[in-house]
């Protein structure tokens, strides 16, 4: 990974898979996790195969990754916050992650 | 965001950004809704940022962009940005998200200017992490400034030139340049020299940083007959025939391009007419001189309804936001007319490279229907070019069915990265031309759309029974 | 150019589910038939529908004929090689509340009533065994052990490739322009081919007005656009399908994860450009019933929606029966709950034809009890 220079921008924290990394304010999480040269981000549904971002614009959902506990999120579509929790999607997207960090309210 | 609008533009590249500009100079009620955070679309993407310190990487073209976007601020246009357009009805009702809400609203007059997106390259190995398009290496290299070392740029067209090239002024070291352009045609695209020569500054551009690549001591092969990418969970290698023999370069990161096509999905949804062009190997709007569709008050601008780049696009789009001023009797026949005079010459001389561009960057026919019954088609369902093959001796008539036979175009991607590799596949397959072929039925949502989202849509739409 | 003409001993009008399986039984019995479909086979409803195969919550006349095809369908693989997805884990009807629970504990006694014992009540804690991810306010729900869904083209489309096979011929891409007498027979005009037979069978779905019509009956069969929506893969957590008492909702999942909602919201349907459109509205309200039933479906995305053209009766029940004139027969307007029944009525529409028992009660299907009501 070679960094172009940039103008200078705020740092955010974000944890992938557990870990904390730093990334760039008003960046996308796909170019974060890049940047640590995180090139796969997901296992698919059908054989387990690893996927990574392909197209970087919204279109080939192959950088979907699970987000605060909601599954789905394409990495290149969602830009950094401080403290989102980020994690590798293995298989089907788990919406049932989200329900176990709260009550069922109805 | 209001229940309803005059003129409603989707997408802030230049189609967009353009039409939005000339509509908001007349009209009060004009929305644009990009998903996006910022304006530019892909080609201008980071145009209002510009985190990049150094303004030669990127080049001159990039940034013609700002004027765009800087006239665009100063306009009184409604923008809605990061929000998803999944939905334009015949009837103008547009559903969007925003927020984890969806809202319907309707418009007089819809521009969908969705622009491009990249061909599909279906080549063994292409799905394996590691492996991006060359418009993914722009866009982290323009909002990010990440780029990689030692990586393989493959395929043919001018933004694979122009990557490669910005890589080599940011000092970026290239493993290597396999250029898949066939070298048959140059001979063909020769016929179309004389049109294009009115844009001979582009074309010596253009040669100018193949030629730079070349002699900066980059490995830059032409001619390239065949391509495998492979390794065990993320790209290791890329094998490349050429003259009868196969070679292997290692590299962690492969960008891929062979040129850009519409992204049709929102459009084809809506309803308007696409007709497949053999030349172009892609489809195209069938819209009028005014961009406007067969969808009464749905028009199309810019690449998403025919390629012809970022200037073109501008020009494309202040044409049909003309036009839908004078449909919703905001101007007057004559001022529409003469504003779109001058416009219409631009776009004319833009146009002219086409032909030229089109015909020296056709992709050679082994990169978009594979011979390896092994190679993923789709992406998405894991679909083989080898089980559409089957599926059509089994009687699969066209893409619609062939979802039914293998689920190919049942993924979130609903065929963006497949249906052109799929009809080609299937037509050839059946021993007939693409547009005998039944088109991919679209439907909205199209883009994924949370189902939390869709139940809260019933608090802002009205009761019906 | 003239078109091409062929005899058959019977014709069949429609090439989804009923049309194939009455020419694959009419074929098992001897009977050369062809059929004219004016799309592609499972074009329409047949190769769309949510595949429920169901005797939960019919209306009564149909109980006999549900019952009789969940037999056939738990062999359906000995009839036309192919399992067609048939998966029997069982449909339950939830009530959220103590009225809903009242109405199905009422539905169950009248089915009981008229010899069925399929459909029983089950109570809040048999619900959460069965169905452990149902939203907590669930009391209780109406549950049938045996039923279950196909696949509903991969069904079709295997009745077709076995009736092919037994020698019935399937144009497709052929729509019937007229439909004649000739002398005691039928002659029926398409664009490419014309096909003289003394039999014809109706099953021209929402499309079996028109062609009645011509058959000399009457039968007011309205075209409707009945949505369905399906999520991207989502790790198992349903296996029986489910329904509500009190709202619109029919929810699966499939094998492969996806998870697919309907209810019978209304698009909207153009049957002559083979077009539908979708509302939205409907299908939020939709999402609404799914969310609430199913507190795990929030963040489930919708990947895609669609609506199939069903052809829908005033009273809701089908038209299965002969027409008024010799050789007549009608099989369509199941109005959205005709995938089960279709293995089974190309069995009674061959009976029928065959002279053969019809051991199933088939008079509330009469196609003449829209005429009677009709000034002439």
């Amino acid at each position: 990974m070679h960094e172009i220079e940039m103008n200078p921008s705020p740092k955010v924290s974000i944890k992938f898979d557990g870990q904390t990394l730093q990334a760039n304010e008003g960046e996308t999480v796909a170019a974060a996790l890049l940047r640590q040269t995180h090139l796969a981000f997901r296992t698919t549904a059908v054989t387990g195969t690893s996927r990574g971002p392909f197209c970087m614009m919204g279109i080939c959902f192959d950088c979907l990754v699970e987000i605060d506990g909601v599954p789905n999120k394409q990495a290149c579509m969602t830009y950094v916050e401080n403290g989102m929790r980020v994690k590798r999607q293995l298989g089907a997207g788990d919406t049932g992650v989200f329900l176990s960090d709260e009550e069922d309210t109805q | 965001m209001k229940d309803h609008y005059d003129i409603a533009i989707i997408g802030t590249g230049p189609a967009g950004m353009a039409a939005a500009t000339v509509a908001s100079a007349h009209v009060a009620d004009v929305l644009i809704v990009d998903e996006q955070p910022e304006v530019g679309g892909q080609i201008y993407r980071g145009i209002t940022r510009q985190s990049i310190k150094d303004r030669t990487i990127l080049g001159d073209d990039y940034y013609k962009g700002q004027n765009l976007a800087g006239a665009f601020a100063a306009s009184n246009v409604d923008h809605v940005s990061g929000a998803t357009v999944w939905q334009v009805s015949p009837e103008r009702e547009i559903g969007i998200s925003k927020d984890g809400a969806a809202h319907l609203l309707t418009a007089d007059q819809v521009i969908i200017a969705t622009g491009a997106q990249e061909r599909p390259f279906p080549i063994p190995g292409w799905t394996l992490p590691g492996v991006m398009t060359a418009g993914s290496a722009q866009i982290l290299l323009k909002s990010s400034g990440i780029t990689f070392s030692n990586a393989v740029f493959v395929g043919t067209g001018p933004l694979l030139y122009l990557i490669a090239y910005q890589y080599l002024k940011a000092g970026v070291p290239i493993r290597a340049i396999l250029d898949t352009t066939p070298k048959s045609n140059r001979l063909k695209a020769l016929p179309h020299l004389p049109g294009a020569l009115s844009h001979l500054g582009s074309i010596m551009k253009g040669w100018k940083w193949i030629k730079a690549l070349k002699s900066s001591g980059t490995l830059f092969i032409e001619g390239i007959d065949d391509l495998k990418i492979t390794g065990k969970n993320s790209t290791e290698a890329i094998e490349y025939l050429v003259q009868n023999k196969w070679h292997r370069i290692e590299t962690s990161n492969v960008f891929l391009h062979q040129g850009v096509v519409p992204n049709v999905n929102l459009a084809m949804a809506s309803g308007c007419v696409y007709h497949w062009n053999e030349q172009k190997l892609c489809w195209h709007a069938s819209t009028d001189e005014w961009g406007s569709s067969n969808v009464p008050g749905i028009s199309i601008a810019g690449d998403g309804g025919g390629i012809g780049g970022a200037i073109a696009a501008e020009y494309q789009g202040r044409i049909t936001a003309y036009q839908a001023l004078y449909t919703t009797n905001k101007i007057k026949k004559q001022e529409r007319d003469i504003n779109v005079l001058p416009t219409r010459h631009a776009l004319a001389h833009e146009m002219r490279i086409r032909p030229f561009l089109d015909a020296m960057f056709r992709p050679a026919v082994q990169f978009r229907i594979p011979t390896d019954d092994a190679t993923m088609v789709c992406r998405c369902e894991e679909v083989t070019a080898g089980k559409i093959r089957a599926s059509v001796s089994l009687g699969c008539a066209g893409p619609n069915q062939l979802k039914s036979f293998t689920r190919c175009g049942m993924g979130p991607c609903q065929g963006r990265f497949c249906s052109l590799s799929v009809s080609e596949l299937i037509a050839e397959a059946r021993n007939i031309s693409v547009n005998e072929l039944e088109q991919l039925r679209l439907r909205p949502p199209v883009k994924p759309l949370m189902l939390a989202e869709l139940a809260n849509l019933s608090t802002f739409a009205s009761e019906d029974t | 150019m003239s078109t091409s003409k062929q005899t058959a001993d019977a014709i069949i009008v429609g090439g989804g589910l009923h049309g194939c399986a009455t020419a694959l039984y009419l074929a098992m019995r001897g009977i050369n038939c062809a059929v004219l479909e004016k799309d592609y086979v499972g074009r329409h409803a047949s190769g769309v529908n949510a595949g429920g195969v169901r005797r939960l919550g019919r209306a009564l006349p149909e109980l006999p004929l549900a019952d009789t095809a969940l037999s056939i369908w738990r062999n359906i693989e000995d009839l036309v090689d192919d399992d067609c997805g048939f998966e029997s884990l069982g449909q339950i009807k939830v009530a959220e509340n103590d009225a809903e629970l009242s109405a199905l504990k009422n539905r169950a006694k009248t089915v009981q009533d008229i010899g069925f014992s399929h459909e029983e009540i089950i109570d809040q804690k048999q619900l959460r065994e069965l169905l452990p991810a149902v939203a907590s306010h669930c009391i209780g729900g109406l549950y049938v052990n045996g039923d279950g869904h196909a696949n509903p083209y991969r069904t079709v489309t295997a009745f077709k490739r076995k009736a092919i096979s037994m020698g019935v011929r399937i144009f497709e891409q052929t729509p019937v322009n007229e439909i004649v007498r000739h002398g005691t027979n039928w002659l029926v005009k398409s664009p490419s081919v014309k096909i003289e037979a003394p039999i014809i069978v109706n099953c021209a779905g929402a499309w079996g007005g028109s062609i009645a019509a011509q058959l000399g009956d009457y039968a007011p069969v309205e075209a409707q656009a009945l949505m369905l929506m399906i999520t991207a893969r989502m790790p198992r957590f349903v296996k029986p399908v489910v329904g509500s008492q009190g709202r619109a909702l029919s929810f699966k999942q499939f094998d492969n994860g996806t998870v697919m909602m309907g209810g019978a919201y209304q698009g909207r349907a153009e049957p002559e450009q083979n077009n539908t459109h979708l509302s939205f509205n409907g299908l939020a309200k939709n999402a609404c019933a799914a969310t609430a039933m199913f507190p795990i479906m929030r963040h489930a995305t919708i990947v895609r929606s669609w609506a199939g053209i069903e052809g829908v009766m005033p009273d809701n029940i089908p038209v299965i029966g002969a027409g008024s004139a010799n050789g007549v027969y009608h099989a369509f307007g199941f109005s959205a709950h005709g995938f089960a029944l279709g293995p089974l009525v190309g069995k009674i529409i061959t009976d029928l034809i065959d002279g053969g028992d019809i051991e199933l009660p088939i008079d509330a299907f009469r196609i003449r009890r829209f005429s009677q009501n009709k000034d002439t």
